[in-house]
């Protein structure tokens, strides 16, 4: 990766259509790579059509993207839909046929209700007519976890607090506030055991990275971020898929993030990721994920989420600090919000993160989450990888 | 400038009350499951062949054996709770375009008989009256009353 660009994330962009505001971040990531639009090879660009009703992003938005007489392709993941975004157009590279290719992930949550959207995702008969959106599913989860490993209500506030501390860190974060726990306890219940303090805003914006071939790398004015690895798994049809292959698979928390971790982690070679990884960007959509997730993606044992995060370890200063940036808690453009933790993990290992940068990282963790639980992961490097698959 | 003038200056087109219907096949399986609900208020399931696993809701392959399935079982109208949620939020349902009711119990369900599990409604909002194992049944419309959907089930109740 060697550009970056993103919009301020914000609840609404009424100054702006869908097709300005992608062609924002576009602008600024060709500026970041002192290119133009001539020198982009291929786009890939990806948001969820429902938010905004718009069902043809990749020729709707030409004009804003740059794909105008270009090869374009879109991609919808759901919630992974920007690291998708971002694998295909390393897919792209890695290929051998482009060169340089600009990844776009956008959404504009403001122009629709983004429960009601959510629910249309999933199956008209079997999910729909009880379905709450994000928010009741991930409940569903935040409970289990609560009973099985006496995880407390007040732990998973610790997450809200550090993600949304950290943002005052990143200028172009949405929420930017010090909070306390017992600040976030006293917002109301959305779905119980999750309040209002515990989810994600909604929000409009932007991210574009550019993607270079190790040919072309070094022609542009800053540092690379490598890829060095990236796995992705998508498991279930309904809703309620997710419980089963907890216990027809062994009883994990998250079979998919469980098998990408496994993947990943053996041809990166990663064996301790609170060790190895120097900052991680994840897509925790609500509190309890930055507990729950944590031990999925092996940084702790089951049930260790709570003495994780409150040891210190993620906090900025930390072991390994996660989501530096305010992560997904203080800013979802749904369809941006993968696209966001890749293009801050690659600002980390350019040392060009700002207030936010963890000094001196060179290995980090990006994820994507969505729909009836995905998982796309990327490892990102400072240094080139010695073997040329990622 | 205030959020007023604002919303003043930048104007948005509004999608209003347009309908765009849609008419979703249920398919062979996802038909006879509620057929039997609605006709005789009976629960339905199908089996793999290659590795027994009973599914609700039904499908036609069996994902990890990648076979193809067509032995319907019967399943038990009770089973257990595995989680569940009280949903508070408001939000319109786009199903129907009104506001779902809430408070509502929301609920992961494993039928007697099944080996996937099923989600739906449970007629309970308090959820320290609720824990996983707590043993469930389906409460269903009344006969004649039922219209072929998944909400003939009216919801789960604990036993």
């Amino acid at each position: 990766m060697v550009g970056v660009g993103m919009t301020v994330q914000r609840s609404s962009r009424r100054d702006v259509t869908g097709v300005e505001l992608i062609n924002e971040a576009v602008r600024a990531a060709l500026s970041d790579a002192a290119m133009t639009r001539k020198d982009i090879d291929a786009v890939v660009i990806g948001n969820m059509d429902h938010f905004e009703g718009i069902n043809y992003v990749d020729t709707w938005s030409v004009d804003g993207s740059g794909a105008l007489g270009k090869p374009v392709m879109k991609m919808t993941t759901g919630g992974t839909t920007g690291t998708t975004v971002a694998m295909g157009a390393y897919y792209h590279v890695a290929s051998g046929m482009f060169d340089r290719v600009l990844a776009i992930g956008w959404e504009k949550n403001s122009e629709s209700d983004t429960t009601g959207a959510i629910i249309t995702a999933f199956d008209p008969f079997w999910d729909r007519p009880t379905f709450g959106g994000a928010v009741a599913g991930l409940a569903l989860e935040a409970t289990q976890y609560m009973a099985e490993t006496g995880a407390s209500e007040e732990d998973a506030a610790y997450v809200a607090v550090r993600d949304r501390k950290n943002a005052l860190n990143n200028p172009y974060a949405h929420l930017r506030m010090e909070l306390t726990i017992q600040a976030i306890m006293e917002t109301p219940y959305l779905a119980w055991p999750v309040k209002l303090g515990d989810m994600c805003p909604r929000t409009d914006g932007a991210c574009a990275l550019v993607f270079a071939s190790e040919d072309v790398a070094d022609d542009f004015p800053n540092p690379p971020a490598w890829v060095r690895g990236l796995a992705d798994r998508h498991l279930w049809a309904y809703t309620s898929d997710p419980y089963v292959n907890q216990k027809v698979k062994g009883g994990t928390w998250f079979p998919a993030m469980e098998m990408a971790t496994r993947e990943l982690y053996d041809r990166v070679g990663i064996t301790d990721p609170l060790e190895q990884f120097d900052v991680a960007e994840l897509y925790l959509p609500y509190s309890f994920a930055g507990l729950r997730y944590m031990e999925s993606l092996g940084f702790c044992e089951r049930g260790g989420g709570p003495e994780l995060v409150r040891s210190g370890a993620t906090d900025m200063g930390g072991k390994c600090p996660v989501n530096p940036s305010g992560g997904v808690l203080s800013s979802n453009a749904i369809g941006a919000t993968g696209l966001l933790r890749v293009a801050e993990a690659a600002l980390q290992m350019q040392g060009r993160a700002g207030d936010r940068q963890v000094q001196g990282a060179s290995l980090a963790l990006a994820t994507g989450f969505g729909g009836c639980y995905w998982s796309d992961e990327i490892v990102l490097g400072s240094e080139m990888p010695d073997v040329g698959r990622g | 400038m205030s959020d007023g003038g604002v919303k003043r200056m930048y104007l948005v087109v509004e999608s209003g009350q347009a309908e765009q219907p849609f008419r979703w096949s249920a398919g062979t399986y996802g038909s006879r499951f509620l057929t039997a609900i609605r006709d005789d208020g009976t629960f339905t399931g199908i089996k793999c062949p290659k590795c027994g696993h009973v599914y609700v809701p039904l499908r036609r392959v069996c994902g990890p054996c990648f076979t193809e399935m067509t032995e319907l079982v019967p399943v038990s109208n009770e089973g257990t709770l595995v989680t569940f949620s009280v949903v508070s939020f408001g939000f319109v349902d786009p199903s129907t375009g009104k506001h779902r009711a809430v408070p509502y119990g929301y609920a992961v369900i494993k039928l007697d008989g099944a080996d996937s599990y099923l989600i739906h409604f449970i007629d309970e909002t308090d959820p320290a009256k609720m824990k996983a194992g707590d043993r469930v049944r389906a409460v269903f419309e009344d006969e004649g009353e039922r219209t072929g959907s998944m909400l003939d089930i009216k919801h789960f109740e604990l036993v």
